[in-house]
């Protein structure tokens, strides 16, 4: 359990990190190193070269501004679950990063890691996809935005090319008069999820004017639950129509029988945990009794 | 009192220093210009050997030595069976590196000695090796089948051997029975996982002709013997030290390891140290694995539930070999009655050789199996006979006036026979029952699912035959210039606290501070006669020993303090590590009595000067050390039991299970437990606690997988799923205290106890919340998530 050599080096601003990924197509960058280390320690993984992203002030920079979080790449996963700023302008964030492996993985775990590893069983992908947000991508040719659902293409697999660096992700903000909600069920806490599921619910006059569904865990990246949004529009977030949309959720998990979980226990549990996100999220909306 | 001793809750002396990093574990040991081991190991269970190339690992830069079975002289032969057993026909053990066969995933093959870690990581990905692939059979009901492939090719069915056990008449208590149960149960492979993996190092004193070695062992002695054995060097030129050990639960039982001849081996072959530190995946594949049973029970009773009779045929999944016999499988045997009557019952059984990383024993050791077969039973018994399972259970106790309560013709593992020395099994069920609040759960049961929501009781109920033979000794000694309390004992710990209990047994009868005694276990150097750490026998064994020879330094005290202090023996107290003359302030410490009784002529210090105004310590004409005296305040006793001492205890559990999810919450953990006399609550309880917290991976998590060719499947911490503090519910521990008469300080093993009946629990409380969806019966452990949606569905379509 001990990795192959590598070189390693902490640049202190991303123009050199960029520099240093474009120069060597085996380099990659060290981001918190939750998940890369484990796996070069299993010899799984095998860099030339470590960029140690650490140093660089200007990745953990944060900000809400007007709808959107801007969360810097390197922005630590507990210090976001504690901003309070965050917090107000999407509560999801915090729900969400509570059920991300353990309180000392978060504290050096990052938001731009997580995202770039792209689990397909982890929480903040799915998070992204649900509400609909994105992420910056630099290289030494430019910047570009890529939408979560573009950005997640398979299971620790993203649009990113070669030498392009997730800088920044941008959530936006919790639209008005929506609940949020997330749920999973992990073997146990902190691990990644069998499935979870992740629901925005917007109600005027008390029926679904908006819906937004993300699982993980059921398939091979983080799934929008698209045809069960569809049976929750225009309708109450309950009863028939909630009935359907559990029955809907069913149809994305893709994910096969692994050694936790069978096909047909995984969509037991999608269906379940969209019928009790939504109940929840709606159960939430400001202003409804 | 003024001193806190025997009986106390005495904080643990060794916490502090391993809270705050300053332990000393193997890999903590700093040996200067050390170099550093990594194992090539099979990645195909069951495979002929083509051809092992080392030429490139031994090029490349750094290695110093890349040994094969080619190179390892003597060395290279099947290790030793440490418990042979008449019936035991096919015993098969492995070679320290494999010779022309590999027979599991993670056997060694060759070993890199390099100038560190990394390197020799590199090399062993450097060594070519040529597997010619044979057909394996994982599944053990198939392993013993005719036409299944065999792990060694001359062992028909894979079966090490024939066994029955038998006690009464069994086959006329099944002519006479009323009703007759059956079940089959299986329990899954797990692994003890210490937070410390194994670990060795090892340095040779060419001058001296000494070979020292540090190894995370629980068995000093056993290695040491072993070791000069080996390499033919007196016994008192081997030194084998166990500094810190970070848990065993009798992974570390196990000698030899490869590693740990193979390490020696280097260290006198290249003249400079060598250190081996096990990593996590070795320790999966590599170490030792346990668990894995299959039972067919019948039990037969009459219509009022009591069990007159029993018949167990199980397999008992012991891996490619078989180096520790057949301990596990034949204490699941001997222990298959329980805390029941059942004065009639037979049990066979058949070790089966399965290509995977050998069964050793795991904290348990076939208590956990056969515990989990007889409570099922149990509990299906009470459902066919239409009684409640607390009843059941009771009128098949063995009564408190029925100790010693002796299974005729039953022989334990530790060779002597099978008497439950005391207990009071129906008093500690009822005091569960209380403590539960039965009637009152049944209740908020029935008040749960009308809200939707499903409650289940599990109880389960175990004995433990501990403190096995075959001895253990104890040396007491007051140190002259301090006055502290030397103690030693041949076995070894691993955290459970023997410094602070040890200590407490010393101070008990030599009246020092339990501060002032110092516990030196674990060091062939520090006391040499012993046998090691396991079958929940450190407290039984070392515990007494320790305790006669305190009584015997007890008398030397005051006798010395008698004339010293010119009184008779009979005014003679001690305490606060001194003698005092009982009424008066008049007293001699520790520190002078010990001086004093050293006919030495130098005041070295404060108390030796002190000492010269006391009379004399002996009074007696003639040499200054009389004859047959030895000087100093020293003993040292032994304890050999009769036979092992039987522990017992009963757990109760309340947990929700949430059908859509087919996950479980604990809402309530009730424990209550007997040792006999505690030594010291807080430790008991921590043992209890751990023990239950290893129950729980049992119960509902831990199970090691292999794919059908033999491929382990998570060996490793992400996927092999050991519980967090987070998934181990709070438990309220109760104690009984029921002493043993066996041994002079009527006190039974701990160690094992918690882990017993937890999977049990688990399986009868999500039976019991179940109950209304109708699901089969629960026969497997762990439970899990997925198999609860099985039954779940199962039941739904049925």
């Amino acid at each position: 359990m001990k990795p192959a050599l590598f070189e390693y080096v902490a640049p202190r601003s991303v123009e050199e990190a960029l520099d240093a990924l474009a120069g060597d197509e085996m380099a990659r960058p060290l981001a918190g190193g939750q998940s890369l280390i484990p796996t070069m320690n299993f010899r799984i993984a095998a860099p030339s070269t470590l960029v140690d992203l650490r140093r660089i002030g200007a990745l953990e920079a944060r900000a809400v501004e007007g709808d959107v979080i801007r969360v810097g790449a390197m922005t630590r996963q507990r210090d976001l679950e504690r901003d309070e700023a965050v917090r107000r302008a999407n509560p999801l964030i915090a729900e969400v990063l509570g059920n991300v492996a353990h309180i000392v993985i978060r504290n050096r775990g990052t938001v731009g890691g997580s995202i770039a590893h792209a689990d397909a069983a982890a929480e903040l992908p799915c998070m992204l996809v649900a509400t609909g947000g994105s992420v910056v991508a630099r290289s030494t040719g430019g910047e570009r935005t890529i939408a979560a659902e573009e950005l997640f293409l398979f299971h620790m697999t993203t649009a990113l090319e070669p030498g392009e660096l997730l800088t920044e992700v941008r959530i936006p903000a919790l639209p008005p008069r929506t609940g949020y909600a997330f749920q999973e069920v992990a073997r146990r806490h902190g691990d990644y999820a069998l499935a979870g599921v992740c629901a925005l619910v917007t109600l005027r006059d008390g029926v679904c004017s908006a819906v937004r569904l993300a699982a993980c865990g059921i398939a091979s990246k983080p799934t929008r639950l698209a045809a069960a949004e569809t049976a929750l529009l225009g309708a109450p977030p309950e009863g028939e129509a909630l009935a359907d949309a559990a029955e809907a959720a069913r149809e994305c998990v893709t994910a096969g029988d692994d050694r936790q979980a069978g096909l047909d226990y995984r969509s037991d549990l999608v269906a379940a945990l969209v019928r009790r996100t939504v109940a929840k999220a709606a159960g939430r909306v400001e202003g409804r009794a | 009192m003024s001193t806190r001793r025997f009986g106390e809750r005495i904080e643990r002396n060794a916490d502090a220093a391993l809270l705050r990093g300053e332990g000393s574990f193997i890999d903590d040991i700093d040996l200067p210009g050390a170099l550093h081991a990594a194992f090539a190991r099979s990645t195909v269970a069951r495979a002929k050997l083509r051809s092992v190339d080392v030429s490139a690992a031994e090029a490349l830069d750094g290695v110093v030595r890349v040994y094969t079975c080619e190179n390892i002289g003597a060395l290279d032969a099947p290790l030793p069976l440490l418990i042979p057993a008449p019936d035991l026909t096919h015993p098969k053990t492995q070679r320290p590196l494999a010779r022309d066969d590999v027979f599991y995933v993670g056997q060694c093959i060759a070993m890199v000695v390099a100038v560190d870690r990394y390197v020799a990581e590199d090399a062993v990905r450097l060594i070519e090796i040529d597997y010619d692939p044979l057909p394996v059979e994982m599944d053990l009901d198939k392993a013993v089948m005719d036409d299944a492939p065999r792990v060694h090719p001359d062992v028909p069915n894979n079966v090490a051997g024939r066994f029955c056990v038998e006690t009464g008449d069994t086959d006329a208590a099944f002519a006479e029975a009323e009703h007759v149960t059956r079940i089959r149960v299986r329990l899954e492979r797990s692994t003890a996982a210490p937070l410390e993996c194994r670990a060795i190092a090892a340095r040779w004193e060419a001058v001296t002709g000494e070979l020292t070695v540090w190894d995370s062992t629980q068995s000093t002695l056993s290695v040491r013997g072993g070791l000069a054995s080996l390499f033919r060097i007196d016994e008192d030129k081997v030194r084998v030290i166990a500094p810190n050990v970070g848990g065993g639960f009798g992974q570390k039982i196990m000698m030899f390891h490869p590693d740990e001849m193979l390490v020696p081996l280097a260290a006198m072959e290249l003249g400079r140290p060598v250190k081996y530190i096990e990593d996590r995946v070795e320790n999966f594949i590599g170490a030792s694995q346990e668990r894995a049973q299959i039972h067919t029970l019948e039990i037969a009773a009459m219509k009022d539930g009591r069990v007159i009779g029993l018949r167990d045929d199980f397999l008992h999944d012991t891996g490619a070999f078989i180096p520790y016999g057949v301990a596990v499988a034949l204490v699941s045997a001997t222990s298959i009655a329980g805390p029941y009557r059942i004065p009639n019952f037979r049990v066979t059984f058949r070790p089966v050789y399965l290509p995977a990383v050998q069964v050793t024993p795991y904290r348990g050791c076939g208590r956990p199996h056969a515990c989990y077969a007889i409570e099922r039973a149990m509990d299906q018994l009470a459902g066919e006979l239409g009684l409640d399972r607390f009843e059941v259970r009771r009128r098949n106790f063995i009564g408190k006036d029925e100790f010693p309560y002796l299974r005729e013709g039953l022989i334990f593992a530790d060779g002597l026979h099978v008497s439950h020395d005391s207990g009071a099994y129906e008093e500690a069920l009822e005091t569960l029952c209380r403590t539960i609040d039965v009637d009152g759960f049944r209740a908020a049961q029935a008040a749960a699912r009308e809200e939707g929501r499903y409650l289940g009781l599990g109880l389960g109920f175990y004995v433990e035959g501990t403190g096995l033979g075959p001895y253990e000794g104890g040396h007491v000694k007051i140190h002259p210039i301090t006055g502290k309390v030397y103690v030693n004992t041949g076995l070894t710990d691993q955290g459970q606290g023997h410094e602070t209990v040890f200590a407490q047994i010393a101070a008990e009868q030599t009246g020092a501070r339990v501060d002032d005694v110092i516990v030196v276990e674990g060091d062939t150097g520090a006391f040499e006669w012993g046998v090691a750490t396991f079958a929940s026998r450190a407290a039984v064994c070392s515990g007494n020993a320790i305790h006669m020879a305190a009584v015997k330094a007890r008398a030397q005290i005051v006798e010395a303090a008698a004339n010293m202090m010119e009184c008779s023996q009979e005014d003679i107290e001690l305490r606060d590590g001194a003698a005092w003359v009982k009424g008066t302030d008049r007293s001699a410490t520790l520190a002078e009595i010990a001086t004093a009784t050293n006919p030495l002529r130098y005041a070295f210090n404060k108390p030796s000067a002190s000492a010269t105004q006391f009379a004399p310590a002996s009074r007696h004409d003639g040499p200054q050390l009389a004859e047959g005296r030895t000087p100093g305040i020293e003993a040292t006793d032994y304890y050999s039991p009769p036979h092992a001492t039987w522990a017992f205890g009963a757990h109760a559990a309340v947990i929700e299970v949430d059908p859509e999810l087919c996950t479980i919450e604990v809402r309530r953990y009730v424990c209550i437990h007997d040792c006999g006399r505690m030594i010291n609550p807080t430790i008991v309880e921590g043992q209890v606690m751990g023990g239950i917290a290893q129950g729980v991976g049992g119960a509902f998590y831990e199970r090691c997988e292999f794919d059908e060719d033999g491929t382990p499947l998570n060996a490793n911490f992400m996927d092999f799923l050991m519980p967090y503090a987070t998934e181990v519910p709070d438990v309220e521990i109760l104690h009984s205290e029921t002493p043993t008469p066996l041994n002079p300080l009527g006190v039974k093993g701990v160690g094992e106890a918690g882990t017993i009946p937890v999977a049990q629990v688990y399986a009868s409380a999500v039976e019991d919340a179940l109950r209304p969806f109708g699901i089969a019966p629960i026969r497997e452990a762990p439970l899990t998530p997925d198999a609860i949606h099985r039954m779940l569905r199962q039941a739904r379509k049925s």
